[in-house]
C-alpha cells in the first residue's frame, strides 16, 4: 500500500512583497513499512515538504495522498519529529515521551507503562523523570524520537533526526534507528544532509536540486539487510554514492 | 552561613545578605544619632529605639490589625490572578479579541485608583469588600501583562506541532502556553504581591474598623509617629511574608525552571 503520494507538489512563499518559489512541483511516494530518504541542499525546502504533508502548510498546487486517500487528517497517518526537538521543557522525559500518544486519549498509566518498557531501547532508562534542560544533545533526539514512535502512526516524518550529533555518534545512531524501525515496522520519510547516511538506512533515495526545488534522482536501494559499517567501502555502495554526488553536483 | 534557597529576591542577589544588613543597621544608627544629637521631639521624628519599644509594645495588636490587612492583600491577589487567568484563555482565542481588549486593560491602569476607591466604599460599604477590589485592581496589572506577553512568547512551532498530534486549542493553552508563560507571569505576580499590601492599607485608610491601615489613620492624627514608623515596620514584614510565598509558590509550580537556571 502507498502511504504518501504526493504529486507535483508546489509552494511559494512570500517574503517582505518578494516572491520566493520554494518547490516546484515535487512527486514522491513512500510505501507501507519503507525507509525512504530524502537528500539536498540546505535551504531547499525539505522542511516545507514535510509541513506539506502534515498539513501545517497549504501547497499552492498538486495533490497529497496519505493512505492511499486525500481526506484524512494527516494525524491519523504521520508522526511528525520536526527538525528542532520541540521538547516540553515542563515536562519530564517520560511525559514528554507520550505526549503524541495521549493525545489520541489513550488511558495514561498504560501509556506510561509502554514507555517506561520501551525506554532501554532508546538508551533512556534512569532519566525517566530527568527534565529536557538536564540531557544532552543526543539524548534529547532520542526523547523526540521515542515521542515520535510512540504515537504509533503507520508513517514517521523525521527531519534531520541526527542532525546534532558528531560523527561517531551518529553512526552508532544509524545503526540504532534501523533497530527501532525494525521493531515497530512503520514506514519512515527521512531528512538528510548527508549522502552516507541516505544509502546506508533506505531502501529509496530522493535527491532534490537547490531552490526552487525539483526532484532530479530517485534511485532504489537494493543492498541486502541488514546492513553493518562494512558496507560503507562496498564497491556497490560507493557507486551509488557517486550518482547522488552527481545529482548534487558536489 | 545558611542560605536561604528559596528566597532568592533582590536581597541576597549575589548571594549574600550581610552587606544589606550592614547598611541598613548603619542607617538606623545615622538614624538614632541626629535624632539625639539634634534633640528632634518625638512627634516629629522619633528615634528607632522608641520605634523598637513602642512595636514590641504593641505586638499583639498589631499582629491582629495585620491580619486582616494580610486577609485583604491575600484575597485580592487571588482574585487578580483568577480574572487574568480566564481573561487570558479567552484573549488566547483570537487575534482580534486580544487586539480588541489589550488596549482597554492599559487604558484603565491609567485611572487613578485612589481617586475612585472612595466610590467602592460607597457601593461595597465598610466590610472587606472595597478593599478586595482596591487589592484587585492594582494587582490586576502587572499579574495581566505578564502572563499575556508569556503566553504570546511560547514558541509556535511546539504549539504546531501539539496541533499535528491532534490536541485541542484548549489543551495546547493547558500543555504549552500556560506553562511557557509561567517564568513570566511569577516575576509580574511579585511585583503585584508587593503592591497589594500596600493597596489594602489604601482600602483601609478609606475607612475601615480593623488593619493597619486603620492603626496608621488613627496614631497619624494623634502624632504618635512611633506607632506610624512601628505600623510600617510591620508592612515591610508582611509585604516580604507575600513575596516569599510567591518566591516558594514558583519554585513548587517550576522545578524545570529552576533547574534550568541552576545550570
Ligand atoms: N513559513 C514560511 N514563510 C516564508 N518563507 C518560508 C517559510 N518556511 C520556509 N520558508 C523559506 O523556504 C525555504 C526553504 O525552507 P526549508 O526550511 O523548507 O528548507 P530545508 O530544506 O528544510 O533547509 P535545511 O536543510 O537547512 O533545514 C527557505 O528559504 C525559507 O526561508
Ligand atoms: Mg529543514
Amino acid at each position: 500500500m502507498t502511504e504518501i503520494f504526493l504529486e507535483d507538489v508546489a509552494k511559494t512563499f512570500l517574503i517582505n512583497g518578494a516572491i520566493l518559489p520554494v518547490l516546484a512541483g515535487l512527486t514522491v511516494q513512500v510505501e507501507a513499512g519503507e525507509f525512504v530518504s530524502l537528500i539536498g541542499p540546505s535551504g531547499c525546502g525539505k522542511s516545507t515538504l514535510f509541513n506539506i504533508i502534515c498539513g501545517l502548510t497549504a501547497p499552492d498546487r498538486g495533490r497529497v495522498m496519505l493512505g492511499g486517500r486525500d481526506d484524512v487528517p494527516a494525524r491519523e497517518v504521520v508522526s511528525y519529529m520536526p527538525q528542532k526537538d520541540l521538547l516540553l521543557p515542563w515536562r519530564t522525559v517520560l511525559d514528554n515521551v507520550i505526549l503524541a500518544r495521549r493525545a489520541v486519549g489513550r488511558e495514561k498509566s498504560a501509556v506510561q507503562k509502554e514507555a517506561r518498557e520501551l525506554m532501554p531501547l532508546f538508551g533512556l532508562t534512569g532519566f525517566e523523570n530527568s527534565y529536557p534542560a538536564e540531557l544532552s544533545g543526543g539524548m534529547r533526539q532520542r526523547v523526540a524520537l521515542m515521542r515520535t514512535v510512540l504515537a504509533h502512526r503507520r508513517v514517521l516524518l523525521l527531519d534531520e533526526p541526527l542532525g546534532a550529533l558528531d560523527a561517531i555518534t551518529r553512526t552508532r545512531m544509524q545503526q540504532w534507528l534501523l533497530e527501532v524501525w525494525n521493531n515497530f515496522k512503520q514506514a519512515v520519510f527521512f531528512v538528510t544532509h548527508d549522502i552516507d547516511e541516505a544509502i546506508f538506512l533506505s531502501d529509496q533515495v530522493y535527491v532534490l536540486t537547490p531552490r526552487p526545488a525539483k526532484v532530479c534522482l530517485h534511485l532504489t536501494i537494493s543492498l541486502p539487510r541488514p546492513r553493518c559499517a562494512a558496507l560503507l567501502t562496498d564497491p556497490a555502495f560507493l557507486a551509488l554514492k557517486k550518482k547522488i554526488m552527481l545529482a548534487l553536483q558536489v | 552561613m545558611p542560605r536561604l534557597d528559596w528566597f532568592s529576591g533582590p536581597v541576597n542577589k549575589g548571594g549574600r545578605i550581610w552587606p544589606a544588613l550592614l547598611c541598613l543597621l548603619a542607617f538606623f544608627l545615622a538614624w538614632e544619632a541626629g535624632v539625639r544629637l539634634l534633640a528632634i521631639k518625638p512627634y516629629l521624628l522619633p528615634a528607632p529605639s522608641q520605634v523598637f519599644g513602642t512595636l514590641v509594645e504593641m505586638l499583639p495588636l498589631l499582629a491582629r490589625h495585620s491580619q486582616s490587612t494580610l486577609l485583604e492583600a491575600v484575597t485580592g491577589l487571588a482574585a487578580a490572578v483568577v480574572t487574568t487567568l480566564v481573561l487570558a484563555a479567552v484573549m488566547d482565542l483570537h487575534p482580534w479579541i486580544r487586539q480588541g481588549i489589550y488596549p482597554l486593560l492599559v487604558v484603565s491602569q491609567t485611572v487613578p485608583i485612589i481617586s475612585i476607591a472612595p466610590l467602592f466604599i460607597i457601593w461595597f460599604g465598610y466590610g472587606i469588600l472595597p478593599k478586595v477590589v482596591v487589592v484587585a485592581l492594582v494587582c490586576f496589572f502587572p499579574v495581566v501583562v505578564s502572563l499575556v506577553e508569556g503566553m504570546q512568547s511560547a514558541d509556535s512551532d511546539m504549539v504546531n506541532l501539539l496541533r499535528v498530534m491532534g490536541y485541542s486549542r484548549w489543551q495546547i493553552i493547558r500543555l504549552v502556553r500556560f506553562p511557557a508563560a509561567l517564568p513570566a507571569f511569577f516575576a509580574g505576580l511579585k511585583i503585584a504581591g508587593t503592591y497589594s499590601v500596600m493597596g489594602a492599607v489604601i482600602g483601609e485608610w478609606l475607612g475601615a474598623v480593623n488593619g493597619l491601615g486603620v492603626f496608621m489613620t488613627r496614631a497619624t492624627h494623634a502624632y504618635q509617629l512611633d506607632r506610624v514608623f512601628a505600623a510600617i515596620f510591620i508592612i515591610i514584614l508582611v509585604s516580604l511574608l507575600i513575596y516569599a510565598l510567591i518566591e516558594l509558590l514558583a519554585h513548587l509550580a517550576m522545578p524545570w525552571y529552576y533547574n534550568e537556571k541552576e545550570k
